[in-house]
């Protein structure tokens, strides 16, 4: 059994700003599948936001709170969303502070851009980089702190133990040599990022399967929001691959199959600035109207030729090599085919604004755990996050749940933890997986859980056809007892880990379907088009998904935190 | 769709005792990257196959692995173009122990990451409020040295890693690059005397390897050159490769010839006896392969020219 102070799952950039904060103070450790600087942190592009005013003075934290509270269709919590944009300014200083290279304007500051949803230009960047130069950034600040910080590279949690709504810590396997081991803690954070991998185009990094929030679920914690998945409107045709909004940002337009600028229809104000459930939609909508391009007239194209060579290649260089490398399209001089991808879990584990884990919809808390990042659901997205809030969110909460946790680990006892028995309920999870009856192929399980999550889940929903994707989802559950694990070895197994991982995306995409379907209105991402409008009177409301005893799950409402601005329509 | 084969070389040391290559016959799906090749092995065929990935678009550096003998990023990677009289051969990174089949033991990689104290060391008095100020030209100074994703690659095929398992290695270079030209930080020359220091940037032999391997733009040579070059404006010469360099100046630009029996003694120190004899050996090695430069060296025949070259670089170089 390892015993540390604090144990932090997860070393994106939520992890790691919360370990810093710690560090030195008590014996923390970083437990991670990947090591920490390939964690999905690494691949975000376009900026992390903030009302530096470096650019346009007339930008403010007011005006960042409000476009964030309006850009997530209302369902924000309010209050949340004020810390996280106040916090904002001193947030990136501090990044700056630490050494993260960013791109600079002519006056020497800290340059920033225009994104989707935002109405001043405000996202700071890296070129087109920003969350590899913020991750790496923290990695070399974790390892200045090399002897005191005990990171644990490689190793994959399997379960979290909560008894008596008290944490104690976490069931992990070292990937490297397939050894299981109790990680007793006072206080553990999960950190452990999103769930987009449920679908089959998507940004996601095959490591984002939502092991954090299954296991907290496993362990009797509900999950909030599940339905709110964000699609994003430039995934590399085909591979989902993401080109950043910073594409748009920096003025590249988007055209259908007759050349046309569509979005003049749709948000003829903002054009392809347009926050993205709507850029989404109005691309889905050209395709299924029969305006996509190509010979199943299923893409759309993304034009960058006019920015001319010297912007594409200064300021876009990332999206330049990735459609050259992955697609063969040189931007220079041909439009780019996209798709909408899937992008960024909005739903998670519930958490106050210091990142403490409720474990009901009434306010009372998990003792001692606590979520940041994408796999907590603070709130502060609402029904639709805006480009760039989401390296904000990771760096503001994780260091409140630094914050925070310095002092509820001094008064939080050791809590004894049950070794064997957690143990053994590991193992015998794993040894279940690797000796079924082996009758199912796992590939084609999560191929047919993936279609079904994208083409009846997706950018637009309806409740026939999610009830269909329910049925399907069960069908998937039930062949995955006899799925076939053929790697038998204890040493670097990752055919047991893409089991695992498996079913734990068998598990929540379950809940997605269920509070999309409960969910009769149309609300950012969540968009119906049997319930077009959004219903406040109904569903102005957190959705909150109970696994109960008989491993079946009860939906309960939470209201939403309304502070200073009321519910209006979103016009753009 | 032709029919090719993948020859992937596997190895678990928990079981075999030697690695042996596995045959995989896949047709290629036209546009298919290599990664996606692999894992149609691993989900059709053989689910033991083992190797690392994450994010699938060359940001993370996990799936870094040698292609008919050289690395380079599976996900990022067409797979036609690899192919060979009809076979891809893939192996792990080399310059590294082999956990798994393709997954190899990456700690002394960190480790030599670790050794170049990588964390911007900024004046104590410089506590801002705000940012810190920067120009644009400043930024582009470490632009391409933050690209690195930490893949190995260029430790993998780097030919003085695989003399000198010493040797910090090309990615730590380049990360150390991006302290010492990074305007905001205040231990620049402290910084250029300790990679100075043995297996440090001098041991790199200039192969090139590093910046052919490199999937970005980090490019390591080009920041090892960097680096060489601030170590000698800095005057930090008291090291084998400074001396080395100003060895070869002093030779070449003096007396307008390669001595090649002053420079290497030049290089260790005229009064470091110890490196001195150790460099006997390899003179008596060479003199018996008569491969020893002679001990008069050749005088050449356009001596003003060469003279002319090197003063001309000088004024240039102080421009
Ligand atoms: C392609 C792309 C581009 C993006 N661009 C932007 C952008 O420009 N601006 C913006 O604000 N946001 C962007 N985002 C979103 C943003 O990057 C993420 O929301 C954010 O980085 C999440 O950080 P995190 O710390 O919560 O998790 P992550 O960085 O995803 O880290 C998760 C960590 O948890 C670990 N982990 C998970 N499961 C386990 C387990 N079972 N055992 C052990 N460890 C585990 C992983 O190894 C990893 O270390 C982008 C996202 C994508 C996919
Ligand atoms: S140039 Fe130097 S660092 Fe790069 S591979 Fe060759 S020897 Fe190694
Ligand atoms: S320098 Fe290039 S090859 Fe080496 S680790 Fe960095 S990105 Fe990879
Ligand atoms: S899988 Fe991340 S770089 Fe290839």
């Amino acid at each position: 059994m390892f015993s540390h102070d604090v144990l932090i799952v997860g070393s994106g950039l939520a992890g790691l700003r919360a370990a810093l904060e710690l560090v030195g103070s008590l014996d923390v450790a970083v437990m991670t599948k990947v090591y920490p600087s390939r964690s999905h942190s690494g691949a975000a592009q376009g900026g992390v936001a903030a009302a530096l005013s470096n650019v346009d003075k007339e930008d403010s934290v007011e005006a960042h709170t409000f476009d964030t509270v309006k850009g997530g269709d209302y369902l924000g919590d309010q209050d949340a969303v004020e810390i996280m944009c106040s916090d904002a300014p001193h947030a990136i200083f501090e990044m700056e502070k630490f050494g993260c290279p960013f791109s600079r304007t002519d006056e020497n500051k800290i340059a920033q851009r225009a994104f989707g949803g935002h109405s001043f230009p405000r996202a700071c960047y890296a070129a087109d980089r920003t969350g590899h130069a913020l991750l790496h950034t923290l990695f070399e600040q974790s390892m200045k702190n090399g002897g005191k910080l005990h990171i644990y590279s490689e190793w994959y949690m399997l379960r979290l133990i909560v008894e008596d709504g008290v944490c104690r810590g976490v069931v992990a396997m070292d990937i490297k040599t397939g050894r299981m081991e109790v990680f007793h803690a006072r206080t553990v954070l999960f950190a452990t990022g999103g769930y987009g991998r449920a679908f089959k185009i998507t940004s996601n990094a095959y490591a984002n399967t939502g092991d954090g929030i299954t296991a907290a679920y496993r362990a009797g914690i509900p999950l909030m929001d599940m339905e709110f998945v964000q699609y994003h409107p430039t995934g590399l045709y085909q591979h989902g691959i993401l080109l950043s909004e910073a594409a748009r940002g920096e003025g590249g337009y988007l055209l259908n199959a007759d050349g046309e600028r569509f979005m003049s229809k749709y948000a003829p104000k903002k054009m392809e600035l347009g926050p993205r459930d709507i850029v989404s939609r109005s691309e889905q909508t050209e395709i299924n109207e029969g305006r996509g391009t190509g010979p199943k007239k299923d893409y759309v194209l993304l034009d960058l030729r006019h920015l001319g060579r010297e912007k594409i290649l200064e300021r876009l260089p990332q999206i330049y090599h990735l459609a050259k490398d992955f697609i063969g399209v040189d931007a220079l001089t041909d439009p780019v085919p996209i798709q909408p991808t899937a992008h960024y879990s909005m739903g998670g584990i519930p958490a106050d604004n210091d990142c403490q884990v409720y474990m009901d919809e009434k306010g009372n808390h998990v003792r001692g755990f606590f979520a940041a990042g994408e796999c907590s659901c603070i709130s502060v997205h609402g029904a639709n996050r805006l480009g760039t809030n989401s390296l904000l969110d990771a760096l503001v909460f994780g260091r409140r749940a630094g914050k925070k946790m310095l002092q509820a680990t001094h008064d939080t006892p050791w809590s004894p933890v049950n070794e064997k028995r957690e143990l053994d309920a590991a193992r015998r999870d794993v040894h279940e997986l690797l000796h079924t009856s082996a009758r199912e192929d796992m590939n084609t399980i999560r191929e047919e859980l993936k279609t079904t999550m994208t083409n009846q889940v997706g950018v637009y929903r309806i409740g026939e056809e999610m009830e269909k994707a329910n049925g399907k989802i069960k069908e998937l559950q039930a062949r995955f007892k006899d799925v076939r694990v053929d790697d038998k070895r204890e040493n670097f197994n990752t055919n047991l880990i893409e089991a695992l991982e498996l079913s734990h995306m068998l598990e929540y995409s379950e809940l997605i379907v269920a509070g999309a379907l409960a969910r009769k209105e149309s609300r950012g991402a969540h968009a119906r088009t049997d319930f077009p409008t959004r219903d406040d009177e109904n569903f102005l409301a957190h959705t909150m998904a109970f696994k109960n005893k008989e491993g079946g799950y009860e939906l309960r409402y939470k209201p939403v935190k309304i502070t200073r601005f009321k519910p209006e329509e979103r016009k753009y | 769709m032709s029919t090719v084969t993948f020859r992937i070389f596997r190895f678990d040391p928990e079981r075999d005792a030697t690695g042996r290559y596995q045959d995989y016959q896949l047709a290629l799906e036209p546009g298919i990257t290599l990664l996606n090749c692999l894992n149609k092995i691993k989900w059709e065929q053989d689910a033991t196959l083992t190797f690392r990935m994450s994010c699938g678009s060359a940001i993370c550096g996990s799936c870094a692995m040698r292609v008919n003998g050289h690395s380079l990023l599976a996900c990022k990677t067409q797979a036609s173009p690899l192919v060979k009289d009809g076979v891809i051969q893939i192996d792990p990174l080399g310059n590294a122990n082999i956990i798994r089949d393709l997954a190899v033991d990456l700690e002394p990689f960190w480790a030599s990451i670790r050794k170049v104290k990588p964390w911007l060391m900024p004046d104590s008095a410089d506590n801002p409020e705000k940012e810190r100020l920067q120009t644009p030209e400043q930024y582009l100074k470490i632009d391409n040295s933050t690209t690195c994703i930490m893949c190995a690659a260029c430790w993998s095929d780097c030919n003085a890693l695989e003399v000198n398992k010493k040797f910090v290695g090309p990615a730590a270079l380049a990360k150390a690059q991006r302290f010492i030209h990074d305007t905001r930080d205040a231990k620049r020359v402290e910084r250029l005397e300790e990679i100075s220091e043995a297996n440090g940037v001098w041991n790199c032999t200039h192969c090139g390897e590093c910046s052919t391997r490199c999937p970005t733009e980090a490019k390591p040579l080009g920041r090892i050159e960097e680096i060489r070059e601030a170590a000698m404006a800095a005057g930090v010469h008291d090291n084998n490769g400074a001396r080395h360099v100003l060895g070869f100046r002093e030779t070449v630009g003096k007396r307008g010839l390669l001595d090649e029996n002053y420079v290497p003694v030049r290089s260790v120190g005229f009064f470091n006896i110890p490196a001195l004899l150790d460099l006997l050996p390899v003179g008596i090695r060479m003199f018996i392969r008569r491969k020893n430069p002679p001990v008069i060296p050749h005088s050449i025949e356009k001596v003003e020219e060469v003279r002319k070259i090197f003063s001309r670089f000088e004024e240039l170089r102080k421009e």
